[in-house]
């Protein structure tokens, strides 16, 4: 056998394609496949390219399996120059249905069948939204924490512009374009999925609550990240370090022990 | 019962299984995926010392079940929750007769629930009347996932479901334990959305719905509603054993749940034979809540004591020894249980 690697692509190796990957989203997780380690293998061709997808367990819920394995394609197929693109999902309990589907471009519903009722537009806008709440509330507990003296109910009254530059923000801004929220710098943060703000007396039960979803993500993600290693040994040199929830340093961990957030204090 | 440090514990292991997933009883490859699923949660969570081996694993019997959860596991109590896996299993997952049968020669020490499958339709609900009276049924448990035929999963507050609920009712069957999986009909939903938890607690306010694994993947769902709804209660399967790799997030889970729900809607499980009780136990009441989280109250003795056996005891009416019952927190039913830790005071 005569093994021939051929880049008829200009410029398209293993490495761009993964960058190329970079966009696909885990929507429950809310972060990059690539981060994940949820691309098991790239293999760069005449022409084309082929990649397999892997998830943390074989009963992944199939409509967020067959969302990350779509757009994958879908991101792959936009390459300049690319002309054949296999994306392929491995070891799942809906592989089969999947892959057939994905071979064919049958979209969901084709891919799916009688089991498919419209399209997977609402699961992923509820993703988009949970997103942009967990979002929030990291850049509003950290603004706790930085600002002695700022009191809670006063969050509802933060703007962009008093946020800090950094990746907390950037994740932010990118969570509000996703919904069509708005970027300006006079814009309100604390805001549900339509841009409504809330009332200081409102402001912590609804951060409160803001909390809860950013655990739940994140509580789901080191799970999903782990389960990963488990299943599949060695993907742990895929995955994008994250601490996962025993380091008492944990970033995800918001420690509120340095803050002053009493009425009054 | 657990002692320790001149405390004891009365312990209700509130989700137990007793599996067959054996290659001879698989039906399809979906019967091994499930079963190594299983195996990877169990391998990934468990402290070393207590992975079995897969084949361990596959089946473990009725004899080392009463072992690990009664002479070496604590456990006063036990209760097991099938899952039927039709589809994936000849036999069944979890196994009836065994089962029924280990519940009959220890009448103290274990309830058997059976489950449904609203799919089933009349004849179903024929075969529920039956196995009331069969196995003296307190409660049920769910798994909404479940396939059947063309349709691989059902809502709570589907028309079908509505009528097996009525009959629970009628039959005296009050506790719904309700677990939610990756696959609903039409799959453009969220399969583990507890919205329809929700509607059905509202219509049924004379059932006890006990959302197992807490809600998660969807916690703070779980969370939202529970809050609202006073006969709906938390059930620590899955959850539990976060306490030894990530005791951080299960601080967080323990804390948002005592925070929401409170101390006397959670019920203890070791989810056997997913992971067995004893180190859980000694994990839990040796556990407290990190003392940088001051967004949560540390967890008391007495509220311990609740979750790993009395709110259980008192669901599905468990004779406690007197000297180990405790009263009702004085709580609202509904609404956050620290309203003062809402605003973080507490720091």
């Amino acid at each position: 056998m005569t093994l021939t690697v051929t880049r008829a692509v200009p410029g398209l190796d293993e490495q761009a394609v993964r960058r190329a990957l970079d966009v696909v989203m885990d929507p429950e997780l809310d972060e990059p496949i690539t981060d994940l380690g949820f691309v098991r293998s790239v293999d760069v061709h005449e022409n084309g390219v082929q990649v397999h997808l892997r998830l943390p367990t074989s009963f992944c819920s199939p409509n967020f399996a067959y969302l990350m394995a779509s757009d994958a394609k879908d991101a792959l197929t936009a390459l300049p120059g690319v002309e054949r693109v296999v994306v392929e999902l491995d070891d799942h309990h809906d592989s089969d249905i999947i892959n057939r589907g994905l071979a064919a471009d049958a979209g969901y519903k084709g891919t799916f069948g009688p089991e498919a009722a419209s399209d997977l537009e609402d699961l992923r806008m509820t993703f988009r939204r949970k997103a942009h709440t967990a979002a929030m509330e990291r850049v509003l507990t950290d603004l706790l924490r930085a600002r002695p003296g700022l009191e809670e109910s006063r969050l509802g009254a933060v703007t962009l512009a008093d946020l800090p530059t950094g990746p907390a923000t950037s994740a932010l801004l990118r969570r509000r374009a996703a919904l069509g929220l708005p970027e300006a710098p006079s814009s309100v943060v604390m805001v549900d999925e339509h841009g409504v703000g809330y009332a200081p007396e409102e402001v912590p039960l609804r951060l409160r609550r803001a909390r809860s979803t950013r655990i739940s993500i994140d509580g789901n993600a080191h799970f999903c990240r782990a389960l990963l290693r488990t299943r599949y040994p060695g993907s742990e040199e895929d995955q994008t370090y994250r601490a996962e929830g025993a380091e008492p340093g944990d970033p995800t961990f918001i420690p509120l022990t340095s803050l002053t957030v009493k009425e009054n204090a | 019962m657990y002692s320790k440090d001149g405390e004891d514990y009365f312990i209700v292991d509130a989700h137990i299984a007793l599996w067959d997933a054996r290659p001879e009883n698989q039906r399809n490859v979906h019967g091994k995926q499930f079963i190594d699923c299983f195996y990877d949660y169990h391998r990934n969570l468990s402290p070393e010392s207590e992975v079995w081996t897969y084949e361990e694993y596959l089946y473990y019997g009725g004899e080392r079940l009463m072992h690990d959860l009664f002479e070496v596991g604590y456990v006063d109590h036990a209760i097991f929750q099938p899952a039927a896996l039709r589809e994936f299993y000849h036999r069944g997952f979890g196994q009836t007769e065994e089962a029924w049968a280990l519940t009959q020669a220890n009448p103290d020490r274990l309830t058997y629930n059976h489950c449904w499958d609203p799919r089933f339709g009349e004849t179903g609900l024929a075969q529920l009347e039956e196995d009331a009276k069969r196995f003296g049924l307190k409660g049920v448990k769910l798994y909404t996932a479940e396939w059947h035929g063309d349709s691989r999963g059902y809502k709570l507050d589907d028309p079908w479901s509505y009528k097996y609920l009525e009959k629970a009712q009628e039959l005296g069957i009050r506790n719904i334990h309700v677990h939610k999986g990756p696959t609903i009909r039409p799959l453009d939903r969220d399969a583990f959305d507890v919205a329809d938890v929700d509607t059905v607690a509202t219509d049924f306010p004379d059932l006890n719905f006990v959302v197992e694994h807490c809600g998660l993947p969807r916690l703070e769902d779980f969370c939202w509603i529970a809050t609202q709804e006073p006969n709906v209660h938390a059930g620590l399967a899955v959850a539990m054993p976060f306490i030894h790799t990530r005791p951080r997030y299960f601080a967080q889970i323990i804390g948002e749940l005592i925070y929401w729900i409170g101390e006397d809607r959670i019920q203890f499980s070791s989810d056997y034979g997913l992971w067995t009780p004893r180190w859980l136990i000694e994990s839990f009441v040796d556990f407290q809540i990190p003392e940088d989280m001051t967004e949560y109250a540390p967890i008391t003795t007495d509220q311990k004591r609740k979750i790993l056996g009395l709110n259980a005891a008192k669901m599905y009416d468990i004779e406690v020894p007197r000297n180990l019952r405790l009263p009702d927190a004085g709580e609202p039913a509904t609404g956050p249980r620290q309203p003062e830790r809402a605003d973080l005071a507490g720091v």
